[in-house]
Order: C-alpha cells, then structure tokens, then sequence
C-alpha cells in the first residue's frame, strides 16, 4: 500500500519556527495540524474539564451526604449534575481517550508522519475549546441546563430553555467533531501504514479506533439529529416531541440512545486498546489472543449498535423489542468477557512489572470485571425495571465509567507519559495516586448498588433518610476520590518540567512509537521505520533489540 | 504437596467456588422485601445472576490476583515471559461459557418477563369490556394534553396502544379486581378511583387482588415505582401505561418518582398502603362517606401554581403526603 504524500513533505513546510524537531509552547495554543500537537491539545483540555466536571460531583455528594437539600438548591443540583455528565462524557473522556491518545498514537503506531488530514484534525480539535465555553456560558445565562445528561423532552423543553439551548449547541459541536475524528482516523489507519505492517500486524489499540471511529460515524448523526429537532422544539415552535402538539416524547428517547448507547462503547473500546498496549508491555509477554481481540472490538462495534433499547424497558417499549434487545444486551458481554480472558491470560506466566501504568491496567481488569457483571443483570429486562434510574445504574456505570475509563486513561498516561514529554513520571507519587484511586472508587461506587436496589433514585437532590448511612460512605469514598487527584496533576506539572530523562523506549516496549525520540520530532522519524517485528513479539527471537529501527524506505524522502 | 495432582485441587476449587456462590446468591439480602407476586420472580432471576455473578467473580478476580503474586517480575530478572500468543481451544472454551450463560439468563429472563406480563402489555381496557389486542393506531394520534385533562378518563385511557406490563396472560383476560387511575405531575401523584370517584394522594390497595393501574402523566415524564413490588412504569404525556399486579403482603410501602422530572423530583413520594380486604373495605366506605371531590379536572396546570392546582384537584392530598407541604412552600 502507497505511503499518501501528506508523510514525506519535508520538515520545513509543517511550520517549526526554525526549528524543526522541537515545538515551542506557544505552539500548543495555535492552530497547529501536527497531530502529535493535536493530542496533546486533548489531552489537556480534557483534563481541565476533568477537574470542573469533578468538582461539580464533589458538590453534587456534599449535598447528598443529608437527605434534605440544604447545601445546593434543588435547581443548582440538577444544574451540577446535568453538566457533570454532560462534561465527564462529552469533554473528558471522549477528547482524552479518542482524541488525545488516538491522535498522539495512531500515526506513530502505525509509521506515519501525520493523520491523513491534518487540517481537518486541527478543526475538530478546536470545536471543543468552545463547546466548553458554551457549556460554561449556559450557567451563567440561566443557572445550566437541568434535565439531565439525556434531556428528555417534555422536562427539556420546559426548563431553563435558554441554558437548555446552549447545551444542544455544545454537544451538536463535540458531535461534530467526534465525526470529523473518525473520518481522519479511518482514513488514516487504512492508507497511511507503512508499507511493511499487515493489518494483523497492527497494534490494538489502532484495531480499538478503527473499531470506534466506525461506530462513531454511525451513531452520532442521530444524536445530532436529535439535538437539532430539540432545539427546534425549544426555540421555533416545533412539536416534534411535544405531546400536547401531537409530538412524541418516546422518539427522542430512541434518537437519544441509538447515539448514546453506543457512545458508551466509544468510550471503552479505545479503553480496551489501551489496556491491549500497556499490560504486555509490563508483563513482557506476547498478547494473549491478538485476533481474538481485535475480532470483539469489531463485535463489540456491530452489537453495539443494537443494544439500545434496553434504557427504554421502563418507557415506551413494544414486547418484541424487550425480547430482542434483552438478548442482544447481553451478547455484547461475550466480546467483552473475551477480552478480559484474554488479558487474564497475558498476565499469566509473565514477568509482571509493578510500575504505575500497570497498576492502574490491572485495576482496570478488577473494577471492569465487577462493573461488567452488573451490566449483564441490568441486560436482563426484568430485573432492570427494578433497578432502572436508581443508584444501582448509578453504581454500574461509574464502575465501568471511573474503574474502566478513568483508569484506563491513567494507565495510558503513565505508559505514555516518556514518550509525550521526554520524562518519566514519578513512579512512588503514582503509587499514591494508585491506592487512593481504587480505594475511593470502590468506597465511592460500591455502596451504590446497594441504595438503588433498596429503593433509592438516581437524580435526586433529597432522599428518604433511611439511606442516609450508606450515602455518607459514599461522599467519603468521593472525597478521597478527589484528594486522589492531587497527586498526580502535581506529578504531571512537576515531571513534565523536572522528571528523570526517559530516552526513545524507557518500558523496551515493542510498538513502533518507540522507535522514535521521545518526544518524537516533527514529522516523527528522521527516516520512515521499517516492520521488522510485530508489536508484541516479547521474549520472541527478534533481529533487531530495542531502538530506532530500520532501513530507510525507497518510498520516503532523501 | 508435590504429590497431589493439579486436577484435584482444580476439582476441590470449583467445589469451593460453587458452594460460595450458592449461598451468596442466596443470602445476600440486597433486595427488599417482597410484596407483589411479581417480585419473587425477579428476585429468583437476581439470585442466579447473582450465583453467576460471584462464581466468575471469584474465579476472574482469583486469576488476576492469583498471576499478580506468582508471575511479578523476579528481582533482577530482565528477561521476558514465555511468548504464548494464543490456545484456540482455550479461547473457544471461554468464548463458548459465557454465550451458553448469557442465552441462557436471556432466555430466562424472557420467561420470567413473559410471567410478569411484560411481553402483553395491556390492550384496550375501554369502557370495561374485554377486548383483545386491538391493531395499534397510529402513535401521531394523541389528543392535546389540555383537552384529555378535561376529558373524562375513559377518554384519556382509550387508546389502544398502552405501555407497560399487562398481568400475566393467564389473567389477562379477567377483569381486574380494582383499577386505579394513576396520573404523576410536579411533584406529586394523585390517585383516582373511577368505581368510587375517590381521589387520594396515596395508593390504598386490597391484599391478593388484581391490581390494575392506568398511568399518565399530565407534564412530563415521571416514573412510578414501588421497590417493593419490583415494578416500575414511567408515566409519559400522552402515552397511557399500565402496570397490572397482585399485592401479596399487608403494609405500606413507599412510591418513588424514579424519573428526572424537574427541580423536586427527590421530593415525589408518596405511599402505597396494602390493606387486607375488611380494612380496605372500611377505608372505601370511610372515603365514600366523606365529601367527594366535585368533578374532574377542569384546570389547566399552567394557570395555577402547582401548589393551587393540586389543591383544586384533590382536595384531600394535603393531609397525606409529605412533599405536598414541600411544595406549597416553593411558589414560583
Ligand atoms: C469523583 C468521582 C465522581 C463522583 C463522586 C461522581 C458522582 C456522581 C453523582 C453523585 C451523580 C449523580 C447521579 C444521579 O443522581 O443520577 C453522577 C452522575 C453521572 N456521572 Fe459521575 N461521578 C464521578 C465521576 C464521573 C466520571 C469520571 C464520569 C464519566 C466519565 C461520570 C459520569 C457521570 C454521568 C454520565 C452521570 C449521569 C448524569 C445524569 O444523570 O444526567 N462521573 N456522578
Ligand atoms: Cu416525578
Ligand atoms: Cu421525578
């Protein structure tokens, strides 16, 4: 396959400011089209909105740790937690684990020197920036929307109709985004592999964004669809979804969920391929089952897609559909469950390192596998009409959400952290972060499940008194939750500034991305590298040991 | 130890495991009490998803910690594991178990929801008659919300297609011993009896009989719940729900909005009293004696607070309900 031109333009023309390896920091805060540039812009910004979206939930528990509302007023609550959600999915973890490590990763994994179109790349980016600006404003104009992350109609059209609109312009921006992401992700993944690297020699974590930009370029026209025609019933008289205008309040719901039910696999899949990229490398082992688990990421993206009803088995939902969607529902779990098998069996007969990075893998593994076991009884249509819209979804979801999304981006910080910035980081603070990490997710999320199988719903500002006791347990486990933070944004500052050299490849990892500097120059490689291994070919006689590799290409620049 | 072979602590690990899961599938006491007919069927369903649960938990979660202690990295030890890519019979193996599980809890779960009534929601409950599953309309025909405010409710509950859980089809059939119509609004639920005209802001219901209620809503989406029955039916504006249940233990339980329906949505709650059928009797007569509420509804919500509102509609509900009082103190 034909390296596309856009890789081998000469350092020059991609604007290094006279120098060509090295990006100043005012760089970050243009319109830069490198994607290594790019990524990192996620990734920033998204962790800035990980601190709002987490300030809103240390808020939102304060006020949950009475049953009366006395801390927050019940608009403000419903406020904080429409936005918490809203920022967590939209403008954390979506622009941290698709665009921040797609973008740094894809084109160095794969050999290229950019994504196939950078321009387009720097645009999606910088529709976030805004969209959180947006998001912000709508506070201020009108106290926040306050229907929810899922704003269902009729309530989202009679509450804080200015605020509310705001809102649908924010997401209607991130969607397109997330669009103009996957376009450039496929595009790039499919044409922009050196010539030497089959698809099967593709690391997972580029199977993961195949597997998710395709998902995204399904689903998320339907999410802007909806948000379109709400808006319209908000602001220009529409009654798409007004009941008493011969609207239906139903058909948003499935407009909603056939965008967000998947999203929550876009949010995973990237997830899982990091977590297919960290745990070999620190257990310096092969991955265990290399097409098993690129085959479910593609399973998980094709089932996936026909799962969303079962957030409707409460509402509006015809008997065939509860049959078809509670087995389909629970289908997802066998892609899932192979994956977790699979990296159950990496880890066994390894040499497991104990670093940061595989600390936060593992504990991924251990709060997935509670998360996903949750998720196949909420599978089940009859138990879910109990426990739907209580604090037991509540619990199932921030396991999957905190113990599989945040720590896989953590993971993937830790593992890639060297290459992003040149630096190690410190390994005993990353600890810290660890412990406090798992300790206040399962203190904060466990007792959850509790309180909504006793009775207790979700998106309440006040509750019946006799779940007092369980939720002051949970509002501790979320104060350690945010002290845990501490720790590692100090880590990040301090290590990025003063940490330890990292050279090209500190973990002797495989991939192609540690072929290069760390950070990686402009345009990525002096000389275009050359497969000679696959990505996880440990403790495999292999020609070549660790570093820069390769002939150059008859293909790329002299 | 040398000499006992692996198989036989394989054999005394999985009895292990199974006897744990058993018994914590059986005696986690995470649910409530029971007190529909509809609940020990889910629970039953819970119990073996939670058997489930906790074997795989036990014997994934056992792995994890099991390679993190025996497989770390031998000081000094630069070296790499050995390089096993992959076991086809191994990945078929785990492939298979968890498909043979989850069809096998969906089919389960598909039978108990044929049970509960969850594949036959209510058809056409009009003019009391038995009908059976009547062809659907079409869902763009629903009357303006103000004019089935008005309308009697026969109007509002006449339309065919009808969400929710119908008994179970061997009840289906019969006509329900008490029919409540059930309408939610912010921040309250308000209770209409159409054989006797009562109307209360709390559910009172006779022991064992077939329970029939038709919910609506007359603003936006709420959600009417009751843990203890194990059964929940969001109320949506517009489109007539059902849920159709034997209560089968004496006691008052709570009803819980478990639906975002604006800013006092923690406040909806309310009671249902299960009566046994003399008390349930005497509480009818008693409601019956005194003055009845003149005539439906004839306000629209939008021209009174909801506090004037509810007053005006049901005279009675200030006297019951907590949140009514929570309310009254929030005008806007
Ligand atoms: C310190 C950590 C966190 C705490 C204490 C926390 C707490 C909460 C609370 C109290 C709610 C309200 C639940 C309800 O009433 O329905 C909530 C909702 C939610 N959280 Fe979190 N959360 C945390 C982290 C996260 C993260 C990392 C994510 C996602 C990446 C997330 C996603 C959501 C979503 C989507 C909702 C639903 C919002 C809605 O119902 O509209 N949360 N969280
Ligand atoms: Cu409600
Ligand atoms: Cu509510």
């Amino acid at each position: 396959m034909a390296q596309a031109d856009i890789s081998i333009k000469p350092t020059e023309l991609q604007g290094g400011h006279g120098h060509p390896d090295k990006w100043k920091w005012y760089d970050y805060f243009t319109f830069n089209v490198d994607h290594k540039v790019i990524g990192i812009q996620y990734l920033v910004t998204s962790f800035l909105f990980y601190l709002v979206g987490g300030f809103m939930a240390v808020l939102m528990r304060t006020e949950l740790a009475t049953p009366n509302s006395d801390f927050l007023s019940p608009e403000l609550y419903n406020a904080f937690l429409t936005n918490h959600g809203t920022i967590m999915i939209f403008l954390w973890i979506v622009p941290a684990a698709i665009g921040g490590f797609g973008n740094f990763l894809i084109p160095l994994m794969i050999g290229a020197r950019d994504m196939a179109f950078p321009k387009l790349n720097a645009i999606a980016f910088w529709l976030n920036p805004p969209a959180g600006a947006v998001l912000a404003a709508s506070f201020f104009l009108g106290g926040g929307a306050q229907s929810g992350w899922t704003s269902y109609p009729p309530l989202s059209e009679i509450t804080a109709n200015l605020p509310q609109t705001l809102w649908c312009v924010a997401l209607i921006m991130v969607g397109t985004s997330s669009i103009l992401g996957s376009v450039n992700f496929l595009v790039t993944i499919w044409k922009m592999r050196v010539p030497s690297m089959a698809w099967d020699q593709m690391p997972l974590f580029c199977w993961a964004m195949v597997a998710t930009s395709v998902l995204a370029l399904f689903a998320t026209p339907v999410l802007a669809a909806a948000m379109v025609l709400l808006l319209f019933d908000i602001n220009f008289g529409t009654s798409f979804f007004k009941p008493d205008a011969g609207g239906n309040v139903v058909v948003y719901q499935h407009l909603f969920w056939f965008y967000s039910h998947p999203a929550v696999y876009l949010m995973i899949l990237p997830i899982f391929g990091i977590m297919s990229e960290v745990i070999p490398v620190h257990a310096r082992k092969p991955i265990f089952g290399y097409k098993a688990i690129a085959y479910s990421s593609l399973t998980i993206c094709l089932v996936g897609l026909f799962v969303w009803v079962h957030h409707m088995f409460t509402s509006g939902t015809a008997p065939w559909m509860r049959i078809f969607f509670t087995i389909s529902t629970l289908i997802v779990a066998v892609p899932t469950g192979i994956k977790i098998f699979s990296w159950v069996a990496t880890l066994w007969g390894g040499k497991i390192r104990y670093t940061t990075a595989m600390l936060f893998a593992v504990g991924l593994l251990s709060m997935f596998v509670f998360g996903g076991l949750s998720g196949v009884t909420l599978g089940a249509a009859p138990f879910d009409i109990h426990v739907h819209d209580t604090y037991y979804v509540v619990g199932h979801f921030h396991y999957v959400l905190y113990g599989g999304s945040v720590f896989g981006i953590y993971s993937g910080i830790y593992h890639w952290f060297p290459k992003i910035t040149g630096r190690m980081l410190n390994e005993p603070l990353g600890k810290v972060h660890f412990v406090l990490t798992f300790i206040g997710t399962i203190l904060t999320f466990t007792p959850m499940h509790n309180l909504g199988m006793q009775g207790m719903p979700r998106r309440v500002a006040m509750y019946d008194p006799q779940f007092a006791h369980l939720n002051q347990l949970v509002t501790v486990g979320a104060y350690i939750l945010a002290v845990s933070v501490i720790p590692f944004y100090f880590n990040v500052i301090w290590s990025w500034m003063k940490g330890k050299e990292a050279g090209p490849n500190p973990w002797n990892a495989m991939t192609m991305e540690w072929t290069t500097d760390s950070p990686p120059i402009i345009e990525n490689w002096e000389v275009l590298p050359v497969l000679t291994h696959g990505p996880y070919a440990y403790g495999m006689e292999r020609s070549d040991e660790v570093g820069p590799a390769g002939e150059p290409l008859p293909a790329s620049r002299s | 130890m040398k000499q006992i072979p692996a198989p036989f602590w394989t054999l005394v690990l999985g009895i292990v495991v199974t006897l744990v899961s058993l018994w914590v599938g059986q005696n986690h006491n995470l649910l409530p009490e029971q007190a529909s007919e509809q609940a020990p069927l889910v629970d039953d369903l819970f119990n073996v998803m939670m058997t489930i649960g906790t074997a795989l938990f036990i014997v994934v979660q056992g792995a994890i910690v099991y390679s993190l202690i025996r497989f770390r990295q031998p000081k000094g030890d630069e070296t790499d594991g050995l390089p096993i890519e992959g076991n086809l019979p191994l990945e078929a193996f785990w492939t298979a178990i968890p498909a043979v599980i989850v069809v096998g809890l969906g089919l389960y779960s598909v039978v108990v929801f044929q049970e509960m009534g969850g594949f036959s929601p209510g058809g056409h409950h009009g003019h009391g008659a038995m009908v059976a599953m009547a062809p659907q309309q079409s869902v763009i025909d629903i009357a303006p919300l103000v004019a089935q405010a008005a309308a009697t409710d026969e109007d509002i509950f006449s339309k065919t297609q009808v969400y929710g859980f119908g008994a179970s089809p061997l009840v289906q059939m019969n006509q329900p011993d008490v029919t409540v119509n059930v309408t939610g609004m912010q921040f309250a639920w308000i209770f209409r009896y159409p054989d006797t005209g009562i109307t209360d802001g709390e559910l009172h219901i006779p022991v064992g009989k077939d329970v029939q209620l038709k919910i609506e809503a007359q603003d936006v989406i709420h959600s009417f719940w009751v843990p203890q029955f194990r059964l929940k039916q969001d109320a949506l504006p517009g489109e007539p729900g059902e849920l159709r249940f034997v209560a089968t233990r004496e006691g008052t339980y709570p009803v819980v909005c478990a639906e975002l329906c604006g800013s006092y949505h923690g406040a909806m709650r309310t009671q249902v009293i299960v009566h046994s059928p003399e008390d349930y009797a005497d509480w009818v007569a008693s409601r019956v004696a005194e003055a009845m509420p003149t005539t439906t509804v004839a306000q629209p919500a939008d021209a009174a607070t909801d506090a004037e509102y509810l007053a005006g509609i049901a005279p009675d509900l200030a006297k019951s309900p907590v949140q009514i009082a929570q309310m009254t103190s929030m005008s806007h």
